[in-house]
């Protein structure tokens, strides 16, 4: 293996379908219309020497490196600024050129430290590779002169170092990143790090202040880079073709020698990443150009925070326990898959066949998810599956596959390039899906409009260079009412698509939604005194969504957890149809996921009513494949959900649960219940990297292997399948698949596969979205969206194109319903959730890792009048109280939030966050309302009774006894 | 009723009735065939047997459309 070296073709790929031909150095070359001289060279191999020149980010032509002659034009201009036009005579080396390329860089050498031999980038640096290239043999200007190269005063930096001087041009090296450091001294200014952080990332944090000698990078007004804006994602560290900015674990390790291309374990977006490797430890993780969920870009989490896989908590042996009161005994696998299969054996044999049950899990690949659910399915003989998604997503499958026909997006990220007109609907994309976020960012700053329909004023309402038409604060609990009213002004007013209604929907379904939305009741004037949006913003958003071109709609958690979230998607989905927003690039419905897996897992068949590939348990056709396939009969009817599982645990008829990579008792809502329903429970085995808070209450714990260290592959939520590539031995002796298939074995129910491929290919022969699945495929093309199959063997990047999956377009009625979690006197204020960009999901990697540094606690928002009038200042612990339960935390006073509407998020199990939340729950999924929830707030003194008894609990069964050692005879 | 116990039958008909709120601006018929091919597609046959039996005891708390949707289903 070796490193993978990605060419650097120096200036943007152009979009033109225009070709231009001229001559290079003596040799023809076409490229698109708008494609600089600079890449037109390096499509043909030859690399023309620059240094503020690199493709992720526009010319600049600021470093006169890449300066060329061109036949009848006068100087030399710089390749990277000047396009290719149809008859050029390029020369990219003479003499002239040169000796003018190596005065530049004479220039730049006597301004920079010379001691390559220890700096971080030796091996990686581009200013080093140019040096060579130009032939630079002799620097002619000494350090006496002016500088930015050594400190005041102090030792000598190095061997070239002349006697130390006062020097005000010098500044220490900023470490306050907890991932790179940024040592002013090695800087060219050439701005790629600015440029990237404009353009790629879109948080428009660095800036080169001062002119001339005195231009410096600087993070905010010259701030650390940790006190700065900066979101620390990496692209600049990318750009920096020196040691300016550099990884501190590059730093500390050196070099990498060989790298893997993996996708990221964190949220939905799926990045692809480049595993830089040194033997078996990693040295940091690159985005990948060709990834194309991501195109290059990467976040904090994806691109830094993977500490947790070598954290002190992580649990490398397999545990037991009798009770849960007892600490936990290591053992081997073999013992712990043996007293497993024997705990639900006896299980089943005392309470039933139906007894026991799994959750699979939505960050483990699809490969894990498929055995598992098969291990319930086939092994344990019920369908007693479920998955994280019935807490996120599961509205949205429900939702798109009653109007659409299909439980996904309909688009790929790509399409974002297109949209006119963007709606978000309770997503916080600069949070939770950071790198799409950085894409659509970049279309708003190129024109698109943009409405937002969140309770909060997230940070995409308004940011740098971006603002929103049309933001519609709505109540929480509010959404169909919002999106009936921006469906009854589309319809009023004339504005739905009626060509495309009749070619793809069902006619008279869409006359009856018409007559419905039309109604008087439903109109923004009508419905303001429950949603709180002033109906003329409301108006005006319609008509633009309506009438702006290509309309694309995004949504996330804020539309799904609510009594009404499968109404909601429906509402969406009707609002795409009745606009005509469906079937072509830039437009569509696009569920943003939060887990990294949680439309594989969805695919892979972890509902407890669907097989694989979406179809229901009770088809008979379908289920007899499974059947012959398989060896063995499988049960017809649907198992039960989540919420159904704790119910039925506590009634009693549900006493073993098999829970892979999800932490049920911090993500789901009510904890009492809970903490009630795995208590009844006689056998909880819990699968992960650390002792979660379900481990708390579990009596098998089987220590799980981490994204880095197995195969298999991840969807996303363009529904694009990628590999994950194993790139170190699995610190806890298996991969995951091989544990399930261990357990599974123990249990008397074998499963024979040598590698996850031999697992996709028995998926492929299941599932007819998945046929054209192959590892041999995904290694030949990088990834593809499903459906893949002979129709559409390189995959579906844009959903129904000619027609829905479902035949015609179907449109549902969505009355409002308001839940009845209501604010009173005793809980006048309402509670939303939410998360933040360094954590993730439950904080279990994140809260693991550097990322502490910018969220150390989950904190109550909520507006300065809200606190003003209970007596609270920001810091102060407060109380919040529902009808549910009680915890405290730390007030945040914060006008984002409208006042009357409190958030907070979930990443810290301290925080009890979920002994809040309440069990209503979506009418369709039972997807639990996390949204909202009444409560009241309080001044308080610091952490409550439940949170300090949790607290002993928790570090009560987290003992792990220590071995016993056997007196010799 | 107390929703955030979840005693059964409470539960199964708080979750019956809400059900059979998305499906009633559908009009009657097809409300009701809607709600029982919901309940026969998603809940697992332990819920089913419990909500049948609260039927028999006399479905108090359900709604018209969800008593009959239930009716229908346990034919």
């Amino acid at each position: 293996m070796s490193l993978v070296h990605e060419i650097d073709f120096g200036t943007p790929r152009s979009k033109s379908e225009k070709m231009v031909t001229l001559t290079i150095d003596g040799q023809s070359v076409s490229v698109p219309e708008g494609t600089s001289i600079m890449r037109a060279a390096m499509e043909m191999g030859t690399q023309i020497p620059k240094l503020c020149a690199t493709d992720m980010v526009d010319a600049f032509g600021s470093c006169r490196l890449c300066l060329v002659e061109i036949e009848g034009r006068a100087g030399t201009p710089a390749s990277c600024t000047t396009p290719a036009m149809d008859g050029l005579v390029v020369h990219t080396q003479n003499a002239r050129l040169a000796a003018l390329r190596k005065g530049v860089m004479e220039l730049y050498i006597s301004d920079h430290p010379l001691d390559c031999l220890t700096c971080a980038a030796n091996g990686d640096c581009e200013l080093q590779d140019m040096a060579g290239a130009v032939g630079l043999r002799d620097v002619r200007y000494g350090y006496d002169g002016e500088n930015h190269v050594f400190a005041k005063s102090g030792p000598k930096h190095n061997h070239n170092s002349p006697e130390a001087c006062e020097n005000d041009h010098w500044m220490a090296k900023d470490e306050s990143n907890p991932y790179f450091t940024y040592d002013p001294s090695k800087c060219i200014v050439c701005s790629r790090c600015v440029r990237a952080c404009e353009e790629v990332q879109g948080t428009f944090a660095l800036t080169i202040s001062g002119r001339g000698f005195e231009s410096r990078v600087s993070p905010g007004m010259s701030e650390s880079f940790l006190d700065s804006e900066c979101v620390s994602c990496g692209a600049c560290v990318q750009a920096c073709p020196t040691a300016t900015l550099t990884e501190k674990a590059v730093i500390e390790i050196g070099q990498p020698e060989h790298s893997a291309v993996t996708t990221c374990a964190y949220c939905g977006v799926g990045c692809t990443f480049k595993a830089e490797m040194r033997g078996e430890e990693l040295v940091r993780m690159v985005p990948y150009k060709d990834g194309k969920a991501n195109r290059g870009h990467s976040c904090v989490k994806g691109r830094f925070a993977w500490g947790y896989a070598n954290h002190k908590e992580r649990i490398l042996n397999p545990m037991i326990r009798e009770k849960i009161t007892d600490p936990w005994q290591e053992v081997s696998w073999d013992e712990a898959f043996n007293f497993a299969a024997k705990k639900f054996k006896g299980i089943q044999a005392k309470h039933g066949r139906d007894s026991i049950g799994g959750i699979t899990s939505s960050r483990c690949t699809n490969e894990e998810v498929f055995v598992v659910q098969k291990l319930i399915r086939a092994g344990f003989g019920n369908n007693n599956v479920d998955t994280c998604a019935r807490v996120c997503h599961s509205p949205t499958g429900y939702g798109l596959s009653s109007t659409f026909g299909t439980s996904a997006g309909t688009q790929d990220f790509d399409s974002v390039e297109d949209t006119d007109v963007v709606m978000i609907i309770g997503a916080n994309p600069t949070d939770g899906h950071p790198v799409f976020a950085s894409r659509l960012k970049k279309r708003l700053r190129a024109g698109a409009k943009l409405i937002v329909v969140d309770p909060r004023q997230t940070d995409i309402v308004r940011s740098a260079h971006i603002e929103a038409q049309h933001h519609l604060p709505l109540m929480p609990g509010t959404n169909v009412a919002v999106l009936t009213a921006l469906a009854h002004v589309i319809v009023t007013e004339g504005l739905a698509d009626e060509t495309f209604i009749r070619e793809r929907c069902d006619w008279s379904e869409f006359e009856d939604w018409a007559a419905f939305v039309a109604q008087p009741n439903h109109s923004p004037e009508a419905t303001a005194i429950m949603t709180g949006v002033d109906p003329k913003e409301l108006r005006a958003a319609a008509r633009l969504f309506a009438t702006g071109g290509n309309g694309a709609i995004y949504y996330g958690l804020g539309v799904t957890e609510h009594s009404q979230g499968s109404t909601t998607v429906i509402a969406i989905a009707n609002l795409a149809m009745a606009t005509g927003n469906i079937g072509r690039p830039g437009v569509g419905v696009n569920p943003l996921r939060g887990q990294n897996n949680v439309q594989g897992s969805c695919d892979m068949g972890s509902f407890p009513h669907e097989l694989p590939g979406y179809r229901h348990i009770s088809g008979d056709a379908v289920r007899e494949q499974f059947e012959a396939m398989w060896n063995v009969k499988l049960n017809s009817e649907p198992g039960l959900r989540i919420p159904n599982m704790f119910d039925a645990a506590t009634e009693g008829t549900f006493m073993g649960l098999y829970v892979q990579g999800e932490d049920i008792l911090q993500s789901d809502p009510n904890t009492k219940h809970v903490v009630a329903a795995l208590s009844a429970m006689e056998c909880v085995i819990v699968h992960d990297l650390f002792l979660n808070e379900t481990a708390n209450y579990a009596h098998v714990f089987f220590p799980g292997s981490t994204f880095l260290e197995k195969n298999g592959t991840f969807t996303n939520a363009e529904r694009r399948i990628q590999r994950v590539r194993k790139v170190m031995s699995p610190k806890n002796g298996l991969e995951d698949w091989e544990v399930t298939l261990g357990f599974a074995k123990a249990l008397g129910y074998e499963m024979s596969y040598n590698h996850p491929s031999e697992i996709m290919d028995e998926i492929a022969a299941l599932t007819p979205t998945f046929a054209g699945v192959s590892y041999a495929k995904l290694e030949e093309v990088g990834s593809v969206q499903w459906p893949c199959n002979e129709k559409q063997p390189l995959g579906t990047p844009i959903m129904h194109m000619d027609g829905f999956v479902r035949g015609k377009g179907k449109f549902m009625l969505t009355e409002y319903i308001a839940t009845d979690e209501r604010t009173g006197p005793r809980f006048p204020l309402l509670l939303t959730t939410g998360r933040i960009l360094s954590q993730y999901n439950v904080g279990a990697q994140t809260r693991r890792t550097e990322n502490v540094v910018w969220h150390e606690e989950d904190r109550l928002e909520l507006h300065p009048h809200d606190a003003e009038l209970r007596g609270i200042r920001d810091g102060d612990w407060v109380r919040l109280q529902s009808r549910a339960g009680e915890t405290t935390l730390r007030a945040l006073l914060t006008e984002r939030m409208a006042p009357g509407v409190v958030y907070t998020t979930f990443h810290h199990p301290t925080t009890q966050a979920n002994v809040i939340t309440t069990e209503f729950s979506d009418w369709a999924t039972n997807c639990p309302e996390y949204k909202v929830t009444a409560v009241q707030i309080s001044p308080s003194n610091g952490p409550s009774e439940w949170q300090k008894e949790y607290d002993e609990q928790a570090r009560q069964s987290r003992r792990i006894a220590m071995p016993v050692v056997e007196a010799a005879e | 009723m107390d929703t955030h116990t979840s005693t059964s039958p409470d539960r199964l008909i708080y979750m019956a009735n809400q059900i059979g709120d998305f499906f009633n601006s559908q009009g009657h018929d097809h409300a009701v065939a809607g709600i029982a091919e919901h309940i026969k597609k998603f809940w697992d046959p332990r819920m089913r047997k419990k909500i049948f039996e609260h039927l028999d005891a006399g479905g108090a708390g359900l709604k018209p459309n969800v008593l009959e949707a239930i009716a229908s289903l346990k034919k």
